[in-house]
């Protein structure tokens, strides 16, 4: 075997492809093979490290040194000087707000040192598409484990006593499910892995497929162990590529090693996976759309029960968990019941992934142990709002989640914490809004979601939050009238207590939500014909500040209604007449003299 | 000739062959007729009725499933699409940096409204729903390209890169 005095880690995640690492990667293989030091250094393709925003991202190894935002061109002196010599290049290092000096070490970062990896454990760290180094890091020997020392019942028992819960949004314990579903009669037995990840907004079961791809694999084989069932699904996204390419590579070597397949460590235990592909449908997530869709058919939610659990893929007993559910699973196994439990809150325990997106400087991907403070996670770890501007309000829980404002900011998070504030969980995305945003288009942004994903199934549904819609649109657009704030109650109420599925029942909660805690931006729109954040365009009018106006006059030679107008050097004046409201003039003025009101 | 688009779309003998050839893989089992419509598409472009005909044929269903299940998924289209496929991700992350302003440039300048292509064919505009890239959103695709951080200056620049043809 080959031994590397140094590895260079170049982060391969959605973000980092996005910022261009590939050129970035083949520039430091091509000057690391020109200094002839292939022999002793080595680049690997990781998974997403988590700091997307500073992407492309390279960490360097024995020595952890983390260099953002890099370009082709950096490698040269990367491989010459810290390469070569074991200098630091200072100047591609992250600089903290506040904090004069660089640090050289990724663990030295807020965004990591505050972070507790367990599902994430491998995420950035090892190549995904080899299956030598997930097994370096203990991968396959929780499966190992259960298949030469515990008995079925055993293994449900540790994970019923780790209190696990579902990471896809709803927490239902996971020991319970797989118990329920060994217990079920019926045969054959399917595990499904929910890898259907639709909130916007979140991307961590993404993160993991794509960094980390056994994890999930070793998991259900350990889940088919425990239930009695020798066959798995994975259902992925289709908006996902690199995961499912990343899953079957992983597949076909663990088949190769004898982890997967017939008699695995020749314990006469099978189980093998198969990867179905989704095709675009939101409401696919919903587990019981999800295995009509594995089944081939419309992906149409059914009533429950019966739970999956009795009557699920095929009308067999199926346990369907969540991509970061699974992750947790192997430590698990490896570190006992009363490790996992021992994290966390009383009863959300372990760790939560969350998609930091949106408003926030540190975009990215963080694990936290349940009953981190939003705060923590928001400002010490995301490193607060960028531009100066003031935070209004964290997302959670993707369409059937709500918002929480600035005065909830030191709530501990767990399942139950997030539900009292009238949100949920959900799968973990957090999209952070600053005064810009709007709350009523921000809602009214989540109900044309559901509008277009709804799948017609159900009437309160389909035509429910169609209503909800058009009072929206009646409001953003100046037309609101007194009465619409408890029109949209009103027919939340009966949404959420008549809609079939998930979907629909949790579909007004975005409202719901937004006019718990903003009821006045409602109130300003529907009174005032005003939109506080000035985000409405119906209810914005635009003028120039004249004593910023420089008269320099590009806003006028790119104004498409010639509403613009004013002599070389003087301030301008535009014509709310001939206005169209596109913003154009706003984004090009340098001196910021375009005001909305 | 503002026409040529269909020329690209046209169904022809050799895609009905690979059609067949994928269909024979998976004859009789009803479960996989996504997996088939997602390889089918790939071929083509697009589903038209035809094809469709023939995977209810080989796979046993009837034609009405397979038209509700082209109909009911999103990435499923019985409309031929251009040559360069952009798509504006639309998730609550995009939304919030700007995603709209996005989706309203590209109408104004391609003449095109999300779901359609430009009359020569050569671009077709979709909205998706997160790409799951939001750390960079606004986020654009264009083919297998993927662009972030963008904003209305940045797009004729980017859609200039697939002028070649």
């Amino acid at each position: 075997m080959e031994m590397y005095r140094s590895h260079v880690l170049v982060c391969a995640g959605a973000g980092c492809i996005s910022s261009a690492c590939k050129a970035v990667q083949s520039a430091l293989q091509e000057n690391i093979d020109q200094y002839g030091l292939a022999k002793e250094v080595k680049v690997v393709e990781t998974g997403c490290m988590g700091p997307c925003d500073l992407g492309p991202v390279v960490m360097i190894f024995p020595d952890g040194v983390f260099y953002r935002k890099l370009k082709p061109e950096d490698a040269a002196e990367i491989v010459s000087e810290h390469l070569l010599k074991g200098k630091v290049v200072t100047r591609l290092l992250h600089r903290q707000p506040g904090d004069p000096d660089q640090v050289t070490s990724f663990d030295q970062l807020d965004f990591f040192k505050r972070q507790t990896r367990i599902a994430l454990r491998n995420t950035g760290i090892i190549n995904p598409e080899s299956v030598e180094e997930y097994i370096a890091r203990d991968g396959y020997r929780a499966l190992g484990k259960v298949l030469s020392q515990m008995t079925p019942q055993q293994v449900v028992d540790t994970i019923k006593g780790s209190g696990l819960r579902g990471r896809g949004g709803a927490g239902f314990p996971t020991g319970l499910k797989w118990e329920l579903t060994a217990r079920a009669a019926g045969n054959p037995k399917y595990v499904v892995c929910n890898a259907d990840e639709g909130d916007p907004g979140a991307f961590m079961d993404r993160s993991i497929l794509e960094g980390d791809p056994h994890s999930v694999l070793e998991a259900m084989a350990i889940c088919g162990y425990a239930i009695g069932s020798s066959k798995g699904y994975i259902y992925v996204r289709a908006e996902y590529p690199l995961a499912v390419e990343r899953l079957e590579t992983a597949i076909s070597k663990a088949r190769e090693y004898g982890l997967m397949g017939e008699n695995i460590f020749g314990t006469g235990f099978n189980f093998d996976v198969e990867i179905r592909v989704g095709a675009g449908a939101f409401v696919c997530g919903e587990e019981t759309a999800l295995l009509a869709s594995i089944e081939g058919k419309r992906g149409e939610p059914r009533p429950k029960p019966p739970f999956p659990a009795q009557e699920g893929l095929w009308g067999k007993p199926t346990v369907i968990n969540n991509v970061e559910t699974f992750a947790n699973i192997p430590p698990i196994i490896l570190n006992g019941a009363e490790w996992f439990a021992s994290i966390g809150t009383e009863k959300s325990k372990g760790t939560k992934v969350f998609a930091l997106a949106g408003k926030v400087n540190n975009t990215g991907l963080v694990e936290v142990p349940m009953g981190t403070t939003l705060r923590e996670i928001i400002f010490e770890i995301g490193g607060g709002i960028p531009g100066g501007k003031k935070f209004k309000a964290v997302q959670t829980g993707g369409p059937s989640g709500g918002c929480i404002p600035e005065e909830y900011l030191d709530t501990p998070v767990d399942y139950e914490s997030l539900t009292k504030l009238g949100t949920i969980m959900g799968s973990g995305g957090m999209i952070i809004v600053d005064e810009d945003t709007c709350m009523v288009d921000l809602a009214k942004f989540f109900l044309e979601f559901v509008q277009e994903e709804s799948c017609g199934k159900c009437s309160p549904c389909r035509i429910g939050t169609k209503r909800m819609l058009e009072i929206l649109n009646r409001i953003t657009s100046g037309q609101g009238r007194e009465g619409d704030i408890e029109l949209l109650e009103e027919l939340s109420r009966g949404i959420k207590d008549s809609a079939l599925c998930g979907l629909g029942q949790t579909a007004p909660n975005p409202v719901l939500s937004t006019l718990r805690y903003f009821r006045h931006e409602y109130e300003a729109h529907i009174r005032d014909k005003k939109c506080p954040a000035g985000a409405c365009r119906d209810l914005l009018t635009y003028y120039i500040n004249p004593e910023l106006c420089r008269g320099c006059g590009l806003c006028a030679k790119e104004c498409p209604a010639g509403a613009i107008t004013g002599d070389k050097k003087k301030p301008h004046v535009i014509d709310a007449a001939k206005c169209v409201k596109c913003g154009t003039c706003e984004q090009k003025c340098k001196f910021n003299a375009i005001i909305t009101v | 000739m503002s026409n040529s688009c269909s020329c690209h779309a046209q169904l022809t003998p050799d895609h009905l062959a690979e059609v067949d050839r994928i269909l024979e893989s998976y004859r009789g089992q009803p479960g996989s007729l996504i997996q088939v419509l997602h390889k089918a598409q790939n071929v083509i472009g697009y589903l038209p009725r035809e094809v469709q005909v023939k995977v209810a044929e080989k796979l046993d269903v009837p034609l009405t499933r397979v038209y509700g299940v082209v109909s009911f998924y999103s990435l499923f289209t019985t409309k031929p699409k251009g040559r360069h496929k952009i798509h504006v991700c639309a998730g609550t992350a995009c939304y919030v940096r700007g995603a709209n302003q996005l989706l309203n440039k590209l109408e104004e300048d391609l003449q095109v409204k999300p779901g359609d292509t430009t009359e020569d064919g050569k671009f077709s505009v979709d909205v998706v729903r997160c790409l799951g890239a939001c750390g960079l959103g606004p986020v654009v695709t264009v083919d297998d390209d993927v662009y972030g951080r963008v904003h209305t200056g940045k797009l004729a620049d980017i859609l200039s890169k697939y002028d070649k043809e």
